[in-house]
């Protein structure tokens, strides 16, 4: 593998007694789509800030290209941000906004101008240059900050929850075409987004984090399907947990003893973060089937539907199993024919041995 | 009457009744006495009786005489020397207690630099005169350490002393707007500036101190303003050559006896101090509204 654009490593983040950031490794391609993904103040931002140089690190060594970034400060960098509130001066034009960074740099004028018109171009705000920043929506405001970093062409560049401020559609809208920005230019970039949804549909690798610390690293899919815990599985997407306990192992197969579920035999790959201290299984609602009349499934339980959530394309059910109190959930998607259950109905649940991961 | 009826419960009645107190009391001592003072510049006096036959000679006098054009000119000379070295003083101030004091202690820090002025201003002028003076704190140990030879002479009863003076006494009323607007300079524009490449100093000049520039502007205007009509300090540390042209409106109403043209040139005053100030409203103006 080549040489990483970022390495972290052994990276601890005090204030005062409080740890933000604790043993932080983490390495980041060059050319990647690099989300860190977690609950508000799991220290994502922390980690963001330090490797643009805004948090000095209490311990531990960050890289960028090769090269230690111990003392260097931000402006030094080869890094670019756009924050989480865009910054945008407020007491320059859009034009002059885009220019700042390329005036830092004491460019010739015309190249400065060459280099902003291409940066407004690329970003779609042509027709805005002189545009006052307070006059400028949401979305503009996210496309000049974009622009302002992009148009330095940074080695890495380092996103703020940049679509936490903008509505539904609009954010998808900026999500498709960050990603369309990202594989145009090339440039590695690292977003931090507390939005599982966002990361998965952008990212081409995430890091989940807790408490300051990497909780898993991994692709989308592997993120969703094989989460490593209990924890990650329930960031990311809906899941159901039945408490587990592992009997036996012989080979690379599980004996295991599930909740409602009984006695059953799992290949060892299904404990996805190791066999340590596995005491539940997990199984996404969309992996469950309520079945009708004559359909029959690899295994099935009897349940009784408890609530009903009907959204129009899917049906969520809460179901409760026997010898389990809490309901669990399954999804259905309403295809023709499919009837929608009521609460109180009696429903087989199918489901298969191998939706089933075995977590800590 | 109807009308009338209607007019009384209005929210706009309801609020005219809540302010007329004072507004009665801003009436009758500022508008009043500043209508009969515009009145009176427009009148002679012959010893002890008024003629109200309306004249412009007064305002003639105080236009073209030279030296009421001197003390104007010296006026705003030393207003200006004072709004700069206030601002300049302030500004690093309010910077400092804005940006390196943690925000449990900024209450303290303001706080504790408004404490001196709870001290009478007389009192204030007199402790400089004490500082500056012939055999004052500076020249003492001056000439105690045998720096200088000779007390210094040019720190009293002189414009530098009067521009020492109301610098220190208006201190403070320039911290606090310069405070109010760095407090308001988002942070994140610094770091952003800092990350797009810009060292300390660079981006304390493209985005800090433009961002503040309306506490800059506000402060100038509340230190400039009022000094251009003050009276007590070149009075008591001016000497003969610090005197300034409230000094001349004083003589006129009092000494010699010619309140009219102590009026004219008050009123003259008043039109230079408002020009200026409309020149830095309207700058204010071009700063809050940043490009158009």
């Amino acid at each position: 593998m080549t040489q990483p654009i970022i390495r972290l490593s052994g990276l601890d983040k005090f204030y005062g007694e409080f740890q933000a950031l604790s043993q932080i490794d983490l390495d980041i391609q060059t050319g990647e789509f690099f989300s860190l993904l977690g609950p508000s103040g799991c220290g994502k931002t922390t980690l963001l800030r330090a490797i643009a140089g805004f948090e000095t690190l209490s311990s531990g060594s960050l890289h960028i290209d090769g090269v230690s970034m111990e003392g260097v400060p931000a402006n030094k960098r080869p890094t670019n941000m756009v924050f989480q509130s865009y910054a945008i001066f407020p007491h320059m034009s859009v034009a002059e906004n885009i220019a700042y960074g390329l005036k830092a740099r004491k460019l010739p004028k015309a190249e400065i101008k060459a280099s902003v018109a291409e940066a407004i171009n690329m970003v779609g705000l042509e027709g805005f240059d002189d545009r006052a920043s307070h006059a400028l929506s949401g979305g503009q405001r996210q496309r000049v900050a974009l622009a302002r970093a992009l148009v330095l062409k940074p080695r890495v560049l380092l996103l703020d929850e940049p679509l936490s401020a903008l509505d539904k559609k609009l954010r998808e809208q900026m999500q498709s075409e960050l990603r369309r920005l990202q594989r145009a230019v090339g440039i590695t970039f690292v977003l931090v987004t507390h939005d599982q949804e966002e990361a998965l549909t952008m990212s081409d690798r995430i890091a989940v984090m807790f408490d300051g610390k990497i909780e898993q690293v991994a692709s989308p899919q592997i993120l969703y399907g094989k989460p490593s815990t209990r924890k990650v599985a329930a960031f990311i997407g809906m899941m159901n947990f039945l408490d587990a306990k592992v009997l036996t192992t012989s080979g690379d197969n599980l004996e295991v003893e599930v909740q409602s579920l009984g006695k059953l035999t799992l290949p060892l790959e299904q404990a996805t973060g190791g066999l340590d201290g596995c005491n539940s299984v997990g199984v996404r609602p969309e992996m469950l089937t309520i079945l009708m009349g004559s359909q029959t499934s690899e295994r099935e339980i009897e349940a009784e539907v408890t609530e009903v959530y009907y959204y129009g394309d899917m049906t969520y059910y809460d179901v409760k199993l026997p010898a389990k109190e809490d309901p669990i959930t399954v999804t259905m998607r309403n295809t023709a024919g499919r009837e929608v259950l009521e609460v109180g109905a009696k429903a087989r649940v199918g489901w298969s041995t191998s939706s089933l991961l075995l977590l800590k | 009457m109807v009308g009338f009826q209607k007019w009384r419960r209005s929210e706009s009645a309801q609020g005219l009744f809540l302010i007329s107190p004072t507004l009665g009391f801003a009436l009758l001592l500022l508008a009043v006495p500043l209508i009969m003072v515009v009145a009176l510049s427009f009148w002679t006096q012959d010893y002890l009786t008024l003629d109200r036959t309306f004249t412009t000679a007064n305002y003639q006098t105080a236009w073209t005489e030279p030296m009421y054009q001197y003390l104007m000119a010296r006026s705003l000379k030393i207003s200006i020397f004072v709004t700069a070295v206030t601002v300049l003083v302030a500004y690093p101030v309010a910077y400092f207690i804005s940006f390196h004091v943690v925000p449990k202690r900024k209450a303290m820090w303001i706080f504790l630099i408004t404490i001196p002025f709870w001290t009478s201003y007389l009192m204030r002028i007199f402790l400089w005169k004490v500082i500056l003076g012939y055999n004052g704190v500076i020249n003492g140990t001056l000439t105690g350490f045998g720096i200088i030879d000779e007390p210094l002479s040019f720190i009293l009863y002189n414009q530098n002393a009067v521009v020492i003076t109301l610098a220190h006494a208006w201190i403070p009323f320039a911290i606090l707007p310069i405070f109010v607007a760095l407090e308001r300079v988002d942070r994140s524009l610094i770091e952003a500036a800092e990350d797009l490449g810009d060292s300390g100093i660079r981006r304390f000049f493209r985005v800090t101190l433009p961002l503040s520039m309306p506490g800059v502007i506000a402060a100038t205007i509340i230190v400039f303003i009022p000094t251009i009509g003050d009276y007590v300090t070149p009075r008591l540390v001016g000497g003969p050559n610090g005197l300034m042209i409230s000094n001349m409106i004083e003589l006129q109403f009092k000494k010699a006896n010619n309140a009219p043209l102590g009026a004219a040139l008050a009123i003259s005053a008043m039109g230079i101090v408002t020009f200026f100030a409309l020149v830095f409203l309207w700058m204010n103006r071009k700063y809050v509204r940043g490009p158009s």
